[in-house]
């Protein structure tokens, strides 16, 4: 008895208890994105944004939660059923997975995987499998080209993400997330962003195409595709697919910041006595605001200079870059052990 | 040496960084919106609002039942009916203005030539159901006592120019 | 233990039902997905084993890459399925023969396993604490086996080079869009203004 209790049933509710710890606030920091989101592009646009709902329109985003909550599930006829309601899901599980690596802290992550930015990477290639299966069971051939469209940008920009990653894991020389974090500690002049600046802009214009945000929101064009591989979805199907989009966001935003913006340390050494989450939470921050920030600047691209920008562009110096960075360590023996 | 001015400008992303600071600009400047149902936006006395049917300040009502609003009604929305009163006037029994078909382009009231139906200022009419945007002589001279004051002002304003 | 060899049954069988769903299913989308699923068991049970890495990798590369290319091909395919099953008995033969093949070489490969003293010795050992199997993995590839991986990685890039070569072709006439020349275009090159007399025209 003794032995389920301390082997199984203690750590089993203490791994929940974690889970949850995470869930929740990111849940609930992916209904005030979208409320920093209008805020933002609305002071950009000289406009107040929602102001209305509860004080300063702070309610908003449950009251949008709400609505979609209440509205009817509609499922098209022609619809393959299964794979209707599972894409939804499968996309919003795997922005929700990917956060088991993420260091908040130091120690404060829920599995230290020696392995944890390939797991990252893995479930971050997964997300095209909502997308291509929401548009293939809609059985309409907007969703259809909006999935299309999504999947063929994803698979892209993946490449150009996984090689920058690889320039930044030669100077790291762990795959280790916290071991990454760790090895930029001494302030803001250790951190990756300084080294590898070219890389830094062109990871964080990746992640905006990886993401499927302005002005790389083909798949979503409203002009063009009526909104995309979601067309078909309504109420809390469509609910899963938008969290699932701003969790992949914020996901994305944590992995900028770990890789290049010193994780949860403080830029300088003096600032220290602010707790390490504290930091982290603020660095995912800015890198939102920059994702709003494009967006209420820039036009959207178009498709084909899109790929251009992909591989013809952004892939070839990536790969540059993985050679110079691999040469400068090992001519002028950096490697790091 | 200008095409190591456009190469380095192209690389380091000038003209995107200076979008950025434009927009980062703006978000600090004031913001224009109006706290619509508290704070409204000017209007033009031209503008063509809801309808309203006037009346003479000692009360008598103005139409004189010429039809001409209901010829010329591109819509056709517009229905008038005539009796002469009692006292030998020629006055409508009836005079109703499908709300759902007018198209506001104001020929009715550029028509008629006693200033008796008029397109108001009032654009917050709308109701919850289809019924009562059929309005009858009744509600068109209710309008016309409620929006009076404003109605002549407007016309007196507008007056110059016609 | 329990956990673990929970899981591992947990993993297995699925892995296996739907390798057979990835074969017995009609519609050629959901066999795609099966075989999705089929991959992410096994990388579960390479986890299991230890091998995270190669889990990762095979998520990566087969999960991410391979089989969405694979989707995308089948998604677009309009198949009917009453002429799939035309050719069905005339197929019938070589199918067997190959399935029979295939299975016998498996017969082969499970009868010729012998569990040596050394492999136990191996299995037994663990794992060293400084050296995950990221490192071990590399200092095989890059030491040993380095001539044999640049070998791999060489007729994967002849392979690449191949498919480009015989997928490119340039056609006449196509007007192509040069990004840097229409940035570059000065006012001066495109532009003439000119004084237009009144009542003449140009």
């Amino acid at each position: 008895m003794e032995l389920l209790w301390d082997g199984y049933i203690q750590p089993g509710i203490w791994i929940v208890a974690k889970i949850l710890a995470i869930v929740l606030p990111l849940l609930i920091a992916v209904a005030y994105l979208t409320y920093a989101e209008r805020k933002v592009i609305g002071a950009m646009q000289m406009r107040k944004g929602p102001n209305v709902v509860g004080p300063f329109g702070l309610l908003q985003p449950l009251a949008d939660g709400l609505k979609l909550f209440l509205k009817e599930t509609v499922i098209p006829t022609s619809a393959n059923k299964v794979v209707f309601l599972i894409a939804p899901m499968l996309t919003f599980i795997l922005a929700l997975v990917a956060w088991a690596v993420i260091p908040f802290g130091e120690g404060l992550v829920i599995s230290n995987l020696n392995v944890g930015i390939l797991y990252l990477f893995a479930i971050s290639s997964l997300g095209v499998y909502g997308i291509v299966m929401a548009g293939w069971s809609s059985n309409s051939k907007y969703a259809f080209l909006g999935a299309l469209r999504s999947a063929a940008q994803m698979v892209s920009y993946e490449i150009s993400i996984g090689l920058i990653i690889i320039s930044v894991l030669l100077t790291t020389g762990s795959l280790n997330l916290s071991d990454i974090v760790l090895a930029q500690s001494g302030g803001i002049w250790n951190w990756n962003f300084i080294y590898h600046l070219p890389m830094f802009v062109i990871f964080i214009v990746s992640i905006l195409a990886e993401t499927n945000r302005a002005p790389f929101d083909l798949p979503e064009a409203e002009a063009e595709l009526v909104s995309g591989y979601n067309v078909d979805y309504s109420a809390m199907t469509f609910a899963l697919f938008f969290l699932g989009e701003y969790a992949n966001m914020i996901l994305m935003s944590g992995l900028c910041a770990t890789l290049f913006l010193g994780g949860w340390q403080a830029p300088l050494p003096f600032l220290d006595f602010i707790p390490g989450p504290l930091w982290f939470i603020f660095k995912i921050c800015m890198v939102l605001f920059i994702f709003l920030w494009v967006r209420a600047t820039f036009p959207r691209y178009r498709y084909d200079q899109l790929m251009r920008l992909g591989w013809k562009v952004f892939l070839p110096l990536s790969f540059a870059w993985v050679m110079l960075v691999a040469t400068f360590l090992v001519v002028f023996d950096k490697v790091p052990a | 040496m200008s095409f190591i001015d456009r190469t380095a400008r192209s690389f380091l992303l000038v003209e995107l960084l200076s979008g950025l600071a434009l927009t980062f600009k703006y978000m600090f400047k004031p913001k224009v919106t109006l706290n619509y149902p508290y704070e409204k936006g000017p209007l033009s006395p031209r503008f063509r609002g809801e309808h309203a049917l006037r009346r003479y300040p000692n009360g008598e009502e103005r139409c004189i039942a010429c039809k001409l609003c209901e010829a010329i009604c591109p819509a056709q929305a517009i229905t008038i009916e005539v009796e002469p009163r009692l006292d030998g006037s020629r006055r409508t029994t009836r005079y109703d203005i499908d709300m759902t078909k007018c198209i506001y382009c104001g020929f009715c009231e550029e028509a008629c030539p006693v200033d008796a139906i008029v397109e108001g200022p009032n654009f917050e009419f709308a109701t919850e159901n289809r019924e009562e945007l059929l309005y009858d002589k009744d509600k068109l001279l209710e309008n016309g006592e409620r929006w009076e004051a404003e109605l002549a002002a407007r016309l007196e304003a507008d007056a110059p120019y016609r | 233990m329990v956990v673990q060899a929970l899981a591992f049954y947990l993993f297995a069988i699925i892995a296996v039902i739907s390798a057979a769903m990835v074969v017995t299913v009609r519609n050629p989308v959901h066999s795609v997905l099966f075989l999705i699923l089929t991959f992410f068991n096994a990388a579960g049970l390479f986890v299991l084993l230890g091998a995270e890495f190669l889990a990762m990798l095979l998520v990566v590369v087969y999960v991410g890459a391979i089989a969405v290319l694979f989707m995308f091909v089948v998604m677009m395919l309009d198949i009917n399925f009453v002429e799939m099953r035309e050719g069905f008995l005339s197929y019938l033969p070589i199918g067997v023969l190959v399935a029979a093949v295939l299975f016998v070489e498996l017969a082969f490969v499970g009868g010729g396993w012998v569990m040596t003293d050394a492999k136990m010795a191996a299995i037994a050992q663990p794992v060293p604490a400084d050296m995950n199997n990221i490192n071990a993995l590399g200092m095989l590839l890059y030491t040993d086996y380095a001539y044999i991986f640049q070998a791999a990685g060489l007729v994967l890039l002849t392979a690449m080079i191949g498919a480009i070569v015989l997928t490119l072709r340039h056609r006449k006439g196509v007007r192509r869009q040069n990004i840097s020349q229409q940035v570059q275009r000065q006012r001066a090159e495109t532009l003439e203004i000119k004084k237009v007399p009144v009542g003449r025209g140009i």
